[in-house]
């Protein structure tokens, strides 16, 4: 299905992600990588402060599309994949290779990056040539 | 504090996520789709968020000794492009392209309860938790990368 392409959105909205990353490092000195933050939010094995911190950034992310809604009065627009099967090898491939990896969209593609840290540069070339791909698949050569 | 402000700084992710539609996987997925109905949207994201953040750590570093609210700054100090890495990456890139959820987008849909992010979410936190208790698929399998 069609969406609207949104350059000055997306870039406001991008802007907003970056003050974000930035405000997480000034005041707990620590990288937003979404994945990392959940990962350690439910690990046993991370130290308890660190864990709070995370869990409480995770938390204010879940927040958002609700205030949003207490506000406006509409959820934001969306449209999620209904094959559910799909959506849970999604999901693991996804949690496992963010994980395996040290990073995803916000801890290699935004904070990484912007860090100047080959690695994530690499990370980021490497998911998204693994992405492009996998759409090339799905939705041109055997069309799920 | 410093708990606050992990609150607060979450709650801005989330509305950066919202507001430049990378909440909606349909964005991420036609971002992928160059040869079909592209939409470029999601680089004007990336570029957004690495033009704000890019001089701000650079700033941090350079002027401050420590976080306002913390005792260091703590930034990883991995630099070896490892096969780890490059498989991780691969694999997150797949189901990345196969849901058009990453974990931000799909922690922020969380709320709005679509069946598919409803089936996303334990089946991502699932992985994590096979993640952080595999030590290094590659010792095992040197061939490395499961397609």
């Amino acid at each position: 299905m069609e969406t609207a392409f949104t350059p000055w959105l997306s870039l406001g909205g991008g802007m907003i992600i970056g003050a974000s990353a930035v405000l997480l490092m000034a005041t707990n000195g620590r990288i937003a990588g979404i994945s990392g933050l959940t990962s350690r939010a439910f690990s046993r094995s991370t130290d308890g402060e660190a864990r709070g911190v995370s869990a409480l950034f995770v938390l204010g992310l879940m927040l958002a599309a609700p205030i949003w809604f207490l506000v406006s009065g509409d959820w934001p627009q969306q449209w999620v994949p209904s094959n559910l099967p799909l959506m849970g090898l999604a999901g693991v491939l996804v949690g496992f290779g963010a994980v395996y990896g040290n990073g995803c969209t916000s801890g290699h593609g935004v904070c990484g990056i912007s860090r100047g840290s080959v690695r994530s540069i690499v990370a980021t070339a490497t998911f998204m040539s693994a992405a492009f791909v996998t759409v090339l698949v799905t939705r041109h050569l055997i069309g799920v | 504090m410093k708990q606050l402000f992990a609150l607060l700084s979450g709650l801005v992710f989330g509305f950066g996520l919202i507001i430049s539609g990378m909440s909606d996987p349909a964005k991420i997925l036609n971002f992928l789709d160059v040869m079909g109905t592209w939409d470029p949207s999601l680089a004007f994201v990336m570029g957004g968020a690495i033009a704000v953040t890019g001089p701000g750590f650079a700033w941090l570093t350079r002027n401050r000794e420590r976080p306002f609210f913390d005792d260091k700054f703590r930034l990883p100090t991995a630099t070896d492009l490892d096969l780890k890495l490059l498989t991780g990456a691969s694999i997150f890139g797949i189901g990345w392209g196969l849901g058009g959820f990453c974990p931000g987008p799909a922690l922020t849909a969380l709320p709005i309860a679509a069946s598919g992010t409803l089936i996303f979410i334990p089946f991502m936190l699932g992985g994590m938790w096979l993640a952080r208790h595999t030590s290094d698929l590659t010792v095992a399998s040197p061939k490395g990368a499961p397609q």
